[in-house]
């Protein structure tokens, strides 16, 4: 046996080596190509990284050429994309979407970096994020003390009316439970919060209009907190079922008039205000693109958000069909 | 800033070490879905594996179940039960027990075929009964195959389990799900490094088991 | 108009149904094709060198056990949320179980066989080609179907590192509308797809080795062998070793 191998060594063993050597190169060219288009996205990234980190490796590859319009990972996100996008389209800006990018935590880097162009965006959910401690009083100022935190390479278009807020609310049966009605206030929940699992999206828990905010705020400290996902069916089902007595769903969704759930009042404004704004890179977008988005911010209220969430989630419609044959109706498209 | 570091910093950082969402409570529960769902796919997939393994009937039915099983995707899985079942449990035993399931019944079922008849002629030469034949002399030969079934199967489900998070479950997926959500990548790569170190102490353990239980007239006569 | 039926595809895959499949298709075989194009020349070297077989698996016992969504995501930090962050360890994944299946089938390839296409003047090169892998398909094969089934489900899982999973991103749209229907299309044709695979790959192996009965014991065998797991082998190799 060894005898009859060794006499092979040489060649079949340079075959071998060569094969391997191959198949290697080709995995490497693979593992090039489509890498190559985020490596361009990394500088800008770090150098305006702002958080202690200065690489993120959640960053997605970039786009270039086309205004880039972003979605975070829920409907209403896509939807409101979908609308800009479309809208953009309509004036002769060249769109190309990346919808689902995931939480805020993610698509404000990838504006920053430059692979997103236009994100709908919530402005005091936004501000939130940026700034802790603001207690803006109105929307303008909102959108004032916004424009003082953002990134200097982003700026905000004008608001819509149209809002979306988070909420803190509850299932009928907590409602019943402890005498809560709909004039009862956050506060009036952290009286019985030891006995209360609240629910929300993963990020709840680290965010100021979130777990830290209701602390702060309301002085609510439940029982224990159950990660779910953005006000979807998780979040829904959770709350239907018990298995959390309060959740952030948001204010837009079908959920709670049908489940007969109990949105809390927030006096201190935690989830003050929630009008639907782009988030938008100066750089990116052309001047029709900044015209043509302030207008379907014009159109745009809470009735409108409402009607076409409505389409999307209950009647299960496209939502780029809604977004089309809604700007069709008001003749931006 | 290299993955290493963050992995570090994760595990230095000693708020991940106490609490419901510590390390050593999401460690437990990763391992008490994980165990339950190998207890109740090996319920099921020893037996009927061991004894058609032991009359030779029904292998083409099982390779089928076994090629069927493994076709299924687990996390899809996971969404569909979540949509007919809701939150809970059940939802999440069902993929994993499915994902257990092939290994363990085709090995066990290989095992028992290839025991080699002269050893089982010997022992019923010697007088003993069918069950005492089977206990004494087939399993024994057959454990090692059949531990590797139950190993397999132990990492494919430790790996898996991490998706219990993404309906709300806890787990070492927690770790993972809450970081890319919260973006929060210390401890997305802290959760990825205890699920490939379970994963791998799966592999210790049943190295350990093999040693214990497994006859040294066995190994060696391989 | 887009329906909210079983093959409705939102648009924010940006893509239809066909286009999922042949994204998932591509995204599992061209791993399973590096895979193999790596593991044939790797599992000759430890067919020739049988000292390097023993560390060789033990290295590949260990890779196979980092769970698919951890390795992506140690990925994510040199390849970006990209397909390649998804090919890279299912193409690791295929390696490993392929390397057991070639060193196996090339080995069981009798002596007196080697020595008589030596006698007839073979090359070591057409030795192997001729011979010891036209030999060695079967085992192969099986390994190759284990590879193309378990890449096909772990593409899925693509989806939970933003939008990589191909048919599994129906997953995320499914929880996203509230439309049960997306995920069911999503397992069924994963399912569906796999089984097609495997299918295939048997028709393959009948017509690489026309010289094996059909359907008979021995092909029944080969299946039986193929659904056994691959990790497996090393706990039985490791003592012949």
């Amino acid at each position: 046996m060894i005898s009859h191998t060794k006499s092979t060594t040489g060649p079949r063993h340079l075959s071998a080596t060569a094969i391997v050597i191959a198949a290697a190169t080709a995995a490497a060219l693979l593992a090039g190509c489509s890498s190559s288009s985020d490596s361009s996205s990394d500088p800008s990234a770090s150098s305006s990284g702002g958080g202690s980190k200065p690489k993120d490796p959640l960053a997605a590859p970039a786009a270039g050429g086309t205004v880039v319009v972003g979605s975070n990972n829920f409907a209403e996100s896509i939807l409101l994309m979908d609308v800009y996008g479309e809208a953009l389209k309509a004036k002769g800006v060249k769109v190309s979407y990346q919808p689902n990018i995931g939480t805020r935590e993610v698509s404000y880097g990838l504006l920053k970096n430059g692979s997103v162009t236009v994100l709908p965006e919530f402005n005091g959910s936004l501000l939130a994020y940026l700034d802790k401690s603001a207690a803006p009083t109105s929307a303008q100022a909102a959108t004032a003390a916004i424009e003082a935190k953002l990134d200097p390479k982003l700026t905000m278009l004008d608001p819509a009316a149209a809002e979306d807020k988070d909420s803190v609310t509850i299932n009928a049966a907590t409602a019943a439970k402890y005498h809560l009605t709909s004039q009862s206030t956050i506060a009036d929940l952290a009286k019985v919060g030891s006995q209360i699992v609240v629910g929300g999206s993963p990020e709840f828990q680290t965010r100021q209009q979130g777990l830290v905010g209701l602390k702060s705020e309301y002085g609510l400290v439940p029982k224990s907190f159950k990660p779910l996902d953005a006000g979807g069916p998780l979040t829904v089902a959770a709350l239907k079922n018990n298995n959390v007595q309060a959740a952030d769903v948001f204010s837009t969704d079908a959920s709670v008039a049908r489940e007969k759930f109990v949105v809390l009042q927030d006096p201190k404004k935690l989830f003050g205000f929630a009008n639907v704004q782009p988030l938008v890179s100066k750089a990116g977008l052309p001047a029709a693109g900044v015209a043509a988005l302030n207008a379907v911010s014009a159109k745009l209220d809470t009735k409108t958000l409402l009607d076409l969430d409505n389409q999307v989630q209950n009647q299960k419609k496209d939502p780029l069909d809604v977004a089309q044959a809604w700007l069709k109706s008001v003749g931006l498209s | 800033m290299s993955i290493f570091q963050f992995i570090s910093d994760f595990f230095r950082d000693s708020a991940h070490w106490h609490g419901q969402s510590g390390i050593p409570h999401r460690t437990l529960e990763h391992l008490q879905y994980s165990f339950m769902a190998l207890g109740i796919a090996a319920g099921i997939a020893l037996p009927v594996g061991l004894v058609t393994g032991h009359t030779g009937r029904g292998g083409n039915a099982l390779a089928l179940i076994a090629t069927a099983a493994r076709a299924l995707p687990s996390y899809g899985l996971l969404v569909l039960m979540f949509f007919w079942l809701g939150i809970g449990l059940t939802p999440v035993m069902i993929p994993l027990v499915a994902l257990a399931v092939p290994p363990i019944l085709v090995n066990s079922y290989e095992a028992m075929r290839t025991v080699e008849p002269s050893p089982v002629d010997a022992a019923r030469g010697m007088g003993m009964g069918p069950v005492a034949v089977l206990f004494q002399v087939e399993l024994p030969v057959a454990l090692p195959l059949i531990l590797s079934g139950l190993r397999s199967a132990a990492i494919q489900v430790v790996s898996t389990t991490a998706i219990a998070a993404t309906v709300s479950l806890g787990g070492l997926g927690r770790f993972v799900i809450d970081g890319l959500y919260q973006r929060n990548y210390e401890i997305v790569v802290g959760g990825a490094t205890l699920i490939a170190g379970l994963a791998l102490a799966m592999i210790a353990l049943f190295w350990l088991v093999e040693r214990l239980t497994v006859s040294p007239g066995v190994r060696g006569g391989r | 108009m887009r329906g909210a039926g079983f093959f409705d595809i939102p648009s924010d895959l940006q893509t239809s149904y066909l286009g999922l499949i042949g994204l998932h298709v591509e995204e599992a075989l061209i791993p399973v094709a590096i895979g193999l194009a790596i593991a044939l020349p790797l599992g000759q070297l430890c067919v020739r060198f049988s000292w390097l077989y023993a560390p060789v698996l033990w290295v590949t016992t260990v890779l196979y056990a980092i769970p698919s969504l951890a390795f992506f995501i140690f990925l994510i930090d040199y390849t970006g949320a990209t397909r390649t962050t998804v090919m890279i360890p299912l193409t690791v994944y295929s390696l490993v179980l392929l390397v057991p299946s070639i060193v196996d089938g090339v080995r069981s390839v009798p002596q007196e066989t080697m020595s008589a296409a030596t006698a007839m003047g073979f090359g070591p090169v057409q030795r192997y080609l001729k011979v010891q892998l036209p030999i060695a398909v079967p085992a192969i094969v099986a390994g190759l179907r284990v590879a193309v089934a378990s890449s096909i489900s772990l593409v899925s899982i693509g989806a939970l590192i933003g939008n990589q999973g191909a048919l599994g991103n129906l997953l995320q749209d499914a929880i996203l509308y509230h439309r049960s229907n997306l995920a069911m299309n999503s397992v069924v044709t994963t399912a569906v797809l796999a089984v097609l695979m495997d299918i295939a790959l048997v028709l393959l192996r009948m017509a690489l080795t026309p010289w094996m009965p059909r359907g008979g014991r021995a092909a029944r065998r080969a299946a039986r062998t193929a659904a056994v797991e691959p990790t497996a082998r090393p706990a039985l190799e490791d003592t012949t070793v």
